[in-house]
């Protein structure tokens, strides 16, 4: 199962020096209407990008803090991993991005009724970013004004 | 609501809602070309949304159904 322990030793090191942030008092807001009327998004971080757009970018220092939005017709075919992580297996995901960015299983939730609709565009990000300052101060709340934009009511996070 | 493989880091970060899912980093929704299986984890995390008398932060185990 995944734990700290099935990581490589130089990330453990990494994550136990890592500063972790927490917002206090946790941020909690109760859905407002039921989830049949909710419209989602997919918030994940396995670093998919659409084939196409610009990839993650190995060489930024502290880790690539943008995202991409993915639209939410997409052939999940059509995305493409550039995590750059080397600390966990990417086998599974290329086989089926549903894994960690799960297009096909959201629309399936829409046509059933289970969820209202979906958002637009999904929104995909990078997740070795070791440097965050810069997600916190920009992207973070750039990319919530997308989703905020797009009337969702829910966020799906996949972080990877 | 967060699928969480790292229990740890939820922990630390307390996400409001998050699903803990005992899977391999890198298989959140548990195993690749298993719509089913997929569905049951975001089933087990569209319901952290639905359960009100819980108080955040708030972590669940997933308990994968044994086939």
């Amino acid at each position: 199962m995944g734990e700290f322990s099935e990581l490589p030793l130089a990330i453990r090191a990494m994550l136990g020096v890592y500063r972790w942030r927490r917002i206090d008092p946790v941020p909690w807001a109760p859905l407002e209407k039921p989830l049949s009327e909710s419209r989602l998004a997919i918030v994940s971080s396995a670093g998919f990008v659409q084939r196409g757009q610009p990839p993650f970018d190995e060489t930024v220092l502290g880790g690539d803090f943008s995202f991409r939005e993915i639209p939410s017709d997409l052939d999940v075919s059509e995305l493409v991993d550039f995590h750059r992580s080397k600390s966990f297996d990417h086998t599974g995901m290329a086989q089926d991005p549903n894994l960690a960015f799960p297009l096909d299983r959201v629309r399936e939730l829409a046509e059933s009724g289970r969820i209202g609709s979906l958002a637009r565009a999904h929104l995909s990000f990078m997740g070795s970013i070791t440097a965050p300052g810069r997600l916190v101060r920009d992207t973070a709340p750039a990319a919530a004004s997308t989703l905020v934009a797009d009337d969702v009511d829910v966020a799906l996070l996949v972080p990877v | 609501m967060t699928v969480q493989l790292l229990r740890s880091v939820a922990e630390r970060l307390q996400p409001p809602r998050s699903l803990f899912v005992p899977f391999l980093h890198g298989y959140p929704l548990d195993a690749p070309d298993e719509g089913k299986r997929q569905h049951a984890v975001l089933e087990a995390a569209l319901q952290l949304l639905e359960i009100s008398d819980f108080a955040a932060p708030v972590l669940v185990d997933f308990e994968p159904v044994v086939q």
